[in-house]
């Protein structure tokens, strides 16, 4: 990855980053109302699946100077979207894999996705388990099916962050994704300011040649 | 002429059917049976419906010279005169269409009484020119069959006004037993819970007039439209038994009456597709609605795929391999239930605007296409505004239907707000493999000037992320609620072969918005889904025509009036607005039925029931549908219709995509 100067696209001082992310996860865990919840501020209890994958944007600041973009790929959970998963994690800098807390096996298949990530994706992927749907078991605490304890100790065993959300209270959503960006290295991300980012998801040609052919 | 739809012509339609009866002569003069709605002839009409129901009048007239609107004409083999009613013909022809007058013949006794009462095919009027010599359309128009006397003129003239199912609505609940219980049909029957008994769901699921159910044919349910599959597993044992006590007798049920439902079932390779209605559409009607659920489920797995499950395991459950695809089937479902035009006239609808306007897009999304694109449309309002296409393939409506479907029927895609990437197969043009399609939708929120702008839509700012831009402005809150809807959103959609293209086509969609916004395009197609459809009286100022279809054959489009008036329940309650578009898209499904009935090669047909007059005409070039309230003459009706052709044809192109953007 090209690591470039001060970036200059925000003025002087300013950083400006983009990270591709991913998200994965068994269907119906929420993955969708998470990015909905993080891009648009929005909840809709009765969304319908996914189909296929949506890409969305969102920008937040770090603090002052640094500004993080983040280009998410937000993945159908379906068994039959599984074939397609590598081409979008194949060059993204973060992932977060959702699991429902209430679902028992969902964290089985999230741990199954890290796996797949530690061994396939990119070597650096910072990866983040997020157990959705913590608003279930405020009131009816029977309803949880995996401890945050349980959950918590397999995050650290494999070295990823690890919250527990409400897309539905918007509890911990954005700490999930501030936390993310604060682990991303920012000074050697690949710098793609203003308007000609592009990334593709060819294999090499990503983010190795920053401001290939439509130069900054 | 006067002819029961009698229980002696009926059972069930897997015998020959009877031959026609003769027609009979009027028990009635027409002025009296015509039935103006003053009371003692509403009784009179309700006592002569107990005896002899549920007729529709039919005239039909064959005709051997048509005059085109355009002046040219065209020349048509003849029957003999003949008269059919709907009843007979449909019967006749083998063809045995559950029309609510067939069906009260076919079902029991008892329901019948019930079910006609009221039913938009009921006529109190009936007469048929069959002693006439077949004529010109013209004379018989003008004919002696509209001479009615001062006192006749005199009344019409005061009821030519009443609209279409008006008097059906005035009689109230009774006399629209057809469609009783419409306003709940797309209701959810609720989850097995303490508070619900299993009865009382099972009676909820019996009230619905439409069912879909999909089995795979070891008798494994995959999809029901209503009740979770534990409520209808022992229905789908049945079906299943049925069936496939058919198929071992090398002998495959098509369809069965039980009642006044028809039951049409269609055999796809390893699946079994049911649609079980008492709306009463025809079983072709029926069977190409089926065939659209299977195409649904073709372009989630693919043909290949689909076999090779059950290949290798004939007994696996395919709802997992589905899963996720449920509303797509459900809202396309939906759209079958609550009529829908476009997959009646197996065409599509396109944006109405000026030729130039649309060369201009056209060329505009020609220019700036990428190298790995297949197919590009800009679709707005659920209507085809572009297209481009290679030369050697074009898109075939059932394939634009479910992504139409997709896109604006099933709110999946619609309300996520980002760009959206989907492999999908299009069964039209390819039943073994996927394309890839790119779907963006154009926010209200003013549109991205620049390429970079469109993506950095951010939302509101959250506590903990500071905001780097000026927050978004308030409209794009807006475009993930529902009630904003499919009606004004425009759509792009690029289709590619190339799983790996979705960063070109994005930034062909970039560049095509750039481009349309520049030009104006964008403006003119916003203002034309605002505008919508045309009403009769824009098209052809004076016509006693309420509502029509038009479809281009050749371009496989149509289009149609405005519903948004009061005879079609604009400003009524949601429900009874659905039911009202019900009771006209049921009309259209019979006209249509009885057109396209096997060996009929009618030409024009001309209805009057007690709801509305109807007419529908079809040559090589256009078929035509229109309703007029029940009072309008067959001469009125004719005028209009000839009206409203002639604005078609002479706006073809405004109306229709005549080849699209070919490259």
């Amino acid at each position: 990855m090209a690591a470039r100067g001060p970036p200059g696209a925000r003025g002087m001082g300013n950083r400006f980053a983009q990270f591709k992310l991913v998200l994965l996860g068994e269907s119906a865990v929420g993955k969708s109302s998470i990015v909905l919840r993080f891009v648009k501020d929005q909840f809709d209890s009765y969304r319908e699946s996914t189909i296929g994958a949506a890409f969305l944007t969102q920008t937040i600041s770090l603090d002052e100077t640094t500004t993080v973009k983040f280009e998410i790929w937000d993945t159908a959970g379906q068994e039959r979207y599984k074939s397609l998963a590598p081409m979008y994690y194949r060059n993204a800098n973060c992932a977060v894999v959702v699991y429902d807390i209430t679902q028992a096996s969902s964290l089985d298949k999230a741990k199954a996705w890290v796996k797949e990530l530690q061994r396939q994706a990119n070597e650096n992927i910072i990866i983040a388990l997020a157990g959705n749907k913590l608003d279930l078991v405020t009131d009816e605490p029977d309803k949880r099916a995996i401890t945050a304890e349980e959950a918590e100790s397999y995050a650290n065993e494999a070295g990823l962050l690890f919250f527990e959300t409400s897309a539905k209270t918007a509890e911990n959503v954005a700490e999930l994704f501030t936390a993310i960006a604060k682990r991303l290295p920012l000074d050697q991300s690949p710098r793609l300011g203003g308007r000609g980012e592009r990334v593709t998801l060819a294999p090499e040609s990503a983010n190795t040649e920053a401001g290939g052919p439509c130069a900054c | 002429m006067e002819m029961d739809t009698d229980t002696d012509s009926a059972p069930p339609t897997m015998q020959p059917p009877p031959p026609p009866l003769p027609p009979r002569p009027p028990r009635r003069s027409p002025s009296v049976s015509l039935g103006l709605a003053s009371p003692g002839d509403a009784l009179g009409s309700l006592l002569q419906l107990q005896v002899a129901p549920a007729t529709t009048a039919v005239s039909s007239i064959d005709i051997s010279t048509l005059s085109f609107p355009d002046g040219s004409r065209g020349t048509f083999s003849r029957a003999a005169s003949r008269t059919t009613t709907r009843a007979a013909s449909t019967t006749a022809s083998g063809y045995a269409t559950p029309t609510h007058d067939t069906l009260g013949a076919l079902g029991a006794l008892p329901a019948r009484a019930n079910l006609a009462d009221g039913s938009d095919s009921m006529s109190l009027m009936s007469f048929a020119p069959t002693l006439r010599p077949p004529g010109d359309l013209a004379s018989l128009v003008a004919g002696e069959l509209n001479r009615k006397s001062p006192a006749w003129m005199l009344l019409r003239s005061q009821s030519a006004t009443v609209q279409p199912f008006e008097t059906s609505v005035e009689r109230g609940p009774s006399t629209t037993s057809a469609l009783a219980g419409f306003e709940s049909e797309f209701d959810d029957i609720p989850d097995r819970s303490a508070v619900t008994a299993d009865e009382d769901r099972l009676a909820l699921w019996k009230a619905k007039l439409k069912h879909y159910m999909i089995l795979s044919s070891a008798g494994k349910p995959i999809y029901s439209r209503h009740g979770d599959l534990g409520l209808v597993n022992s229905y789908m044992g049945i079906v299943q038994t049925i069936i496939s006590f058919y198929e071992g007798a090398q002998n495959p049920l098509l369809g069965f009456t039980a009642g006044n439902a028809r039951f049409v079932i269609a055999t796809e390779g390893p699946l079994y597709l049911v649609a079980i209605s008492r709306l009463g559409e025809s079983d072709a009607q029926l069977r190409s609605q089926l065939d659209a659920l299977y195409m649904q489920i073709l372009s989630t797995l693919t043909l290949p795929t689909l076999q090779n499950i059950f290949v290798h395991r004939p007994s696996t459950d395919l709802r997992k391999p589905l899963e996720g695809t449920e509303s797509l089937l459900s809202s396309l479902a939906d759209s079958f239930t609550r009529g829908s035009p476009s997959a009646l006239l197996g065409a599509l609808e396109c944006l109405r605007l000026r030729k130039s306007q649309r060369h201009s897009i056209n060329n505009a999304f020609l220019k700036l296409r990428g190298d790995r694109l297949l197919y590009g449309l800009i679709v707005a309002g659920g209507k085809l505004v572009s297209v481009i296409r290679p030369r050697k393939h074009s898109l075939h409506p059932s394939d634009l239907q479910l992504i139409f479907n997709m896109l604006f029927t099933s709110g999946g895609i619609r309300a996520g707000g980002g760009e959206n990437w989907i492999p999908l197969c299009l069964p039209a043009f390819n039943n073994r493999g996927y394309l890839y399609m790119y779907v963006s939708f154009f926010g209200d929120e003013g549109f991205p000037g620049s390429p970079g702008s469109a993506r950095n839509k951010p939302a509101a700012p959250r506590e903990g992320a500071e905001q780097p831009h000026p927050p978004s402005s308030p409209l794009s809150s807006q475009r993930g609620q529902p009630e904003q809807a499919e009606e004004d959103e425009i759509a792009i959609i690029l289709i590619s072969t190339d799983k790996e293209s979705f960063f070109e086509l994005k930034e062909m969609r970039d560049s095509v918005a750039h481009q349309l916004a520049k030009n104006g395009s964008l403006a003119i197609i916003k203002e034309a889904v605002r505008s919508g459809r045309p009403s009769v009286a824009a098209i052809a100022p004076g016509a006693q025509i309420s509502h029509f279809l038009y479809k281009s054959r050749a371009n496989v489009q149509f289009c149609m009036a405005s519903l948004d008036q009061p005879a079609f329940g604009s400003g009524s309650t949601i429900s009874s607005k659905t039911v009202t578009r019900r009771r006209l898209m049921s009309l259209y499904h019979e006209l249509h039925a009885s057109m396209h009935a096997k060996h009929s090669h009618l030409k024009v047909l001309h209805c009057v029931g007690d709801a509305a007059a109807s007419l529908a005409w079809i040559t090589p070039v256009f078929e035509f549908y229109c309703v007029a309230g029940p009072n309008i003459s067959r001469a009125l009706v004719t005028q209009g219709a000839n009206k409203i052709i002639q604005w078609a044809r002479r706006e073809e192109e405004r109306l229709f995509i005549i080849g699209g953007g070919v490259f």
